[in-house]
């Protein structure tokens, strides 16, 4: 079906390009002379991929999936911010009427020494797994669960809970971070294993182990400069980061061998 | 030939999984940690069969497209998970949770698998919320749940609007754990190119590492698909946009009957399309229709806004039509009405495509401010799309492809029609007939990869315990990867002129006009020839640039698109054979004299399983008949 719509918009585009994770990159220059206020900021870029491609370029390289904000694929530096202007927002959420006919707009991809450069807009992300790997669980194996409902939980705690439990693992805490640091994104696992009941038993050997790959995957440290939560597309706060260095500083203490 | 043998067992039909458990053949821990499973897709019911089936001992390689387990498209569930906790006190049962199940998918399903899905769910909210799930609680400290999807109890648990994503960050921190433990190895950024068939039996997959464009031999004693749905079909959907069928497919091609491959659920309500370049549809849930009131214009072509028409002059059609449900009717006949009025020419918005969700009359009522706490997010959500202000102008909604019922054809065990190659949530077709009630698809993908399928490889397993590791190195193998390579070397040596996109949108057009919320035989045998023509114009004038030694977006979306056309065929021969209406699937030729769905039951109560014969030969209908012990067989009525 082919849709009228009044307004166009020229947007200037400044995109880094890079071919592999050895290559070097650079700024390239583009203009779309037709994009529309209603499109997503990915659909502007797939709009640039259909004219590249067409003319015989290579295509800009961006990730993205659920395009509806809650996978965590996409994630783009977009005019010195991670997922661009808008708050709370993540990149597939923007929309192009965010920016003005003729804006030129800078787009990187998130950068951290942990988060090594694909291709183009793509980088590696798998730090986050390798974290939560080393303690972002409750070991309970299938079958084993009791009831539901013999936990009570206040409903103060699982609310609280699910608030940092809905970080979406993007990583613009770490991309917003001077930095670099993933403190907010560990953070908020640990915060929200620490306030259930069910994570209490490993809660010790749990943000001990999860920080300590933090460290050991290159993630800088926290200077309390907030921007990370400034840039969190779910509002995620630092005083959980606050708590992680008290669960820390209190693993410290407990597991202290006295000789 | 394969042949259907459901292997339903014996008994009545609550005794029949604890029978099945009771007969199984086991494997032992040790010979266990002999035995090698690939399973494919980290969704829910991925991630909880990996966690699941690593902690029994076996080695578990497991494939995803993304660059991690987490971002399996289960994340963007919305509404929740159901159980038959009876936690509310109302009445609720395993029989009542699997009744409505049954008649909600208008008796298109196998009584023993849904009665099963149901008596496993309540384990999989204990298996959740030990696991750090957050659930939404009650103040005294004891999980809440509330109504969905027109059902008479309140079943569903639920974490806000976001209950799938809780639920697959925590699958996923199982799965995880058992990769710190070993027994689970993880393959990201992987798409499955085909699946090696070796003495019969499932024994590998030909997967490509997107990153760098290798092309990878993987063995195993057995294969699990957990691959999703293929909604993405009609090109715009709600699914994530990489979302693809080419696993199950190749599993197809290779012998694997395909299950009613038409049932495909509309979801009513979606933001409509705004534009030429839109790549997807955002779903707007569906508890916004306890307080909006849908309906559009008297007046064809009226371009008014909507606030400047007065209320003599608007058709509250839902209301009009189904008095006694209104705008809670289900999900299927609400997206057929809004198509009725809209193809009539009474549909708003610039495209005509679009009908009115409106909250004013419930404002006026309860106040903004209860409105905020019940839909805030969406509202929001809703805005940042469209720039539109809920609060104050309707919402425009319009129907969205959004969950295939159909799938890869399993028995009891959820075993294809290929030893050793199981299929779990999504994926397969077994549970909800030719509807899906709404939070059971969570409660289903759960429920396969925590206490489904870890007994149900068993007596496969057992046979296998002799079988060392699947080389790699044989004829096979060799033969699945040359044709995978084939495929690309054809992909990019085609050179045309046309990008992948532009085909994947045009075939998404030409099946939901013609294999979307209505069908009719004329229609369906034009969709037919359609995509015969467009999947030639395809091989001819495709573009895909760069080369399949390099992460390569473009190559992957061709490889995937190649694939769509085939299912497109099928979704469409099946929709032809099936002169009914049923749940989602809806033949205009079988209809009341009011325009509502007429079921046949006595020609066509049994699953459609297709198999495949061969690149162009008509594929052949198996059909299995559904016999109903234990209910009875009634019409939905909604007016």
């Amino acid at each position: 079906m082919e849709i009228e719509k009044k307004e166009k918009m020229k947007i200037k585009l400044k995109i880094w390009r890079q071919g592999n994770s050895a290559a070097k990159g650079n700024f390239v220059d583009y203009t779309l002379e037709n994009a529309s206020p209603d499109m997503s900021f990915l659909e502007m870029l797939d709009a640039l991929n259909a004219k590249l491609i067409t003319e015989g370029g290579s295509p800009v390289a961006f990730e993205h999936d659920c395009r509806e904000g809650i996978c965590g694929s996409c994630g783009l530096y977009i005019n010195g911010k991670p997922h661009g202007p808008a708050k709370k927002t993540t990149t597939c959420e923007l929309r192009v009427r965010a920016f003005k006919e003729g804006d030129t707009v800078i787009i990187e991809p998130f950068r951290a020494k942990a988060f090594p450069v694909i291709k183009d807009l793509i980088v590696d992300r798998s730090a986050f797994d390798e974290i939560q790997r080393a303690g972002g669980f409750i070991s309970v194996n299938s079958g084993s669960a009791p009831e539901a409902n013999s936990i009570p939980i206040s409903k103060e705690n699982a609310d609280e809970a699910f608030d940092v439990a809905t970080c979406i693992g993007c990583g613009a805490c770490v991309a917003a971070c001077k930095n670099a640091s993933a403190m907010l994104f560990v953070s908020a696992k640990i915060s929200q294993l620490a306030i259930l009941p069910q994570g209490k038993v490993e809660a010790t050997q749990r943000v001990q182990a999860m920080v300590a790959k933090m460290d050991e995957l290159g993630f800088g440290n926290c200077t309390n400069t907030y921007a990370c939560e400034a840039e969190c597309p779910k509002g995620i706060k630092v005083i959980n980061i606050a708590r992680m260095n008290r669960e820390f500083f209190a693993a410290k203490v407990c597991t202290q061998k006295v000789s | 030939m394969a042949t259907l043998n459901s292997k339903i067992p014996a008994g009545p039909l609550a005794e029949k999984w604890t029978k099945y458990k009771a007969e199984m053949k086991l494997v032992n821990p040790a010979n266990k940690t002999k035995l090698d499973i690939i399973l494919v897709g980290t969704g829910l019911a991925g991630s909880a069969a990996a966690s699941s089936l690593g902690e029994l001992g076996y080695n578990v390689k497991v494939f995803c497209y993304q660059d991690t387990p987490r971002r399996a498209h289960s994340v963007a569930a919305q509404g929740g998970i159901n159980a038959a906790k009876n936690y509310k006190n109302d009445g609720d049962s395993v029989y009542r949770l699997f009744y409505d199940m049954i008649k909600g998918g208008d008796y298109r399903s196998r009584e023993a698998n849904v009665y099963r899905a149901a008596e496993v769910s309540n384990a999989t909210i204990d298996q959740l919320t030990a696991q750090g799930v957050p659930f939404a609680r009650e103040y005294g400290g004891m999980l809440d749940n509330r109504s969905f999807g027109g059902v008479q109890v309140s079943r569903t648990f639920y974490s806000s609007g976001q209950t799938g994503q809780q639920c697959l960050l925590g699958a996923y921190s199982g799965l995880i754990r058992q990769v710190k433990k070993g027994t689970v190895r993880m393959f990201p950024r992987r798409d499955v190119l085909d699946l090696v068939i070796v003495d019969g039996k499932a024994r590998g997959i030909i997967a490509r590492n997107l990153v760098t464009g290798e092309i990878e031999r993987h063995s195993a004693h057995i294969v699990i698909l957990a691959t999703g749905g293929y909604g993405t079909i009609y090109y715009l959907s709600t699914l994530a946009v990489n979302s693809n069928v080419s696993a199950a497919w190749s599993a197809y091609k290779k012998g694997a009957f395909f299950g009613n491959p038409s049932f495909i659920q509309i979801h009513p309500s979606s933001v409509p399309v705004l534009n030429d370049f839109q790549a997807k549809l955002t779903l707007m849930s569906e508890s916004l229709r306890n307080d909006g009131r849908v309906w559009v214009p008297k007046q064809k072509g009226d371009k008014r806004k909507p606030n400047d028409i007065p209320e003599d002059q608007r058709d509250y059609y839902l209301e009009r039509r189904y008095p006694s449900y209104g705008n809670l009717v289900p999900r299927d006949v609400g997206s057929r009405a809004a198509k009725e009025r809209c193809d009539a020419g009474y549909g708003v918005g610039e495209t005509g495509l679009a009908v009115n969700l409106d909250f004013k009359d419930a404002i006026a009522k309860q106040g903004r401010k209860a409105i905020e706490d019940k839909y805030g997010n969406l509202f929001e959500m809703y805005e940042k799309i469209t720039g539109i202000n809920p609060y104050k102008e309707p919402m425009r909604i319009y129907p969205a492809g959004h969950y295939t019922m159909g799938g890869l054809w399993v028995d009891y065990e959820l075993m294809t029609t290929i030893p050793g190659l199981f299929a779990i949530g999504e994926a397969n077709f077994s549970d909800h007939g030719a509807n899906r009630l709404g939070a059971s698809s969570l409660m289903q993908c759960a429920g396969d990869g925590y206490f489904i399928i870890p007994y149900t490889i068993s007596n496969f397993m057992s046979g296998e315990i002799r079988t060392p590791g699947i080389k790699t190195d044989t004829p096979e193998f060799d033969e699945a990867e040359k044709s995978a390579r084939e495929k690309i070397g054809k992909l990019l040596a085609v050179n045309g002129s046309k990008t992948v996109t532009s085909f994947h949108r045009r075939l998404g057009k030409i099946m939901w006009d013609l294999c979307g919320m209505t069908r009719n035989e004329a229609g369906l045998k034009q969709a037919l020839t359609q995509i015969d023509i467009l999947h030639q114009e395809f091989w001819k004038e495709v573009k895909v640039p760069g080369t399949s030694n390099e992460l390569n977006q473009e190559l992957e979306k061709a490889i995937r698109v190649a694939d769509f056309f085939g299912i497109a065929r099928l979704m469409v021969l099946d929709a032809l054979n099936r002169n009914e209406s049923c749940g989602a699937h809806f033949r205009e030729e079988s209809q009341t004299e009011t325009g509502e769905a007429k079921r046949d039951d006595a020609n066509y109560a049994y699953v459609s399983a297709w198999e495949f014969k061969g690149e162009n030969q008509e594929p052949i209908l198996h059909k299995e008949p559904l016999v109903f012990e234990n209910v009875e067989l009634k019409i939905r009525d909604y007016k």
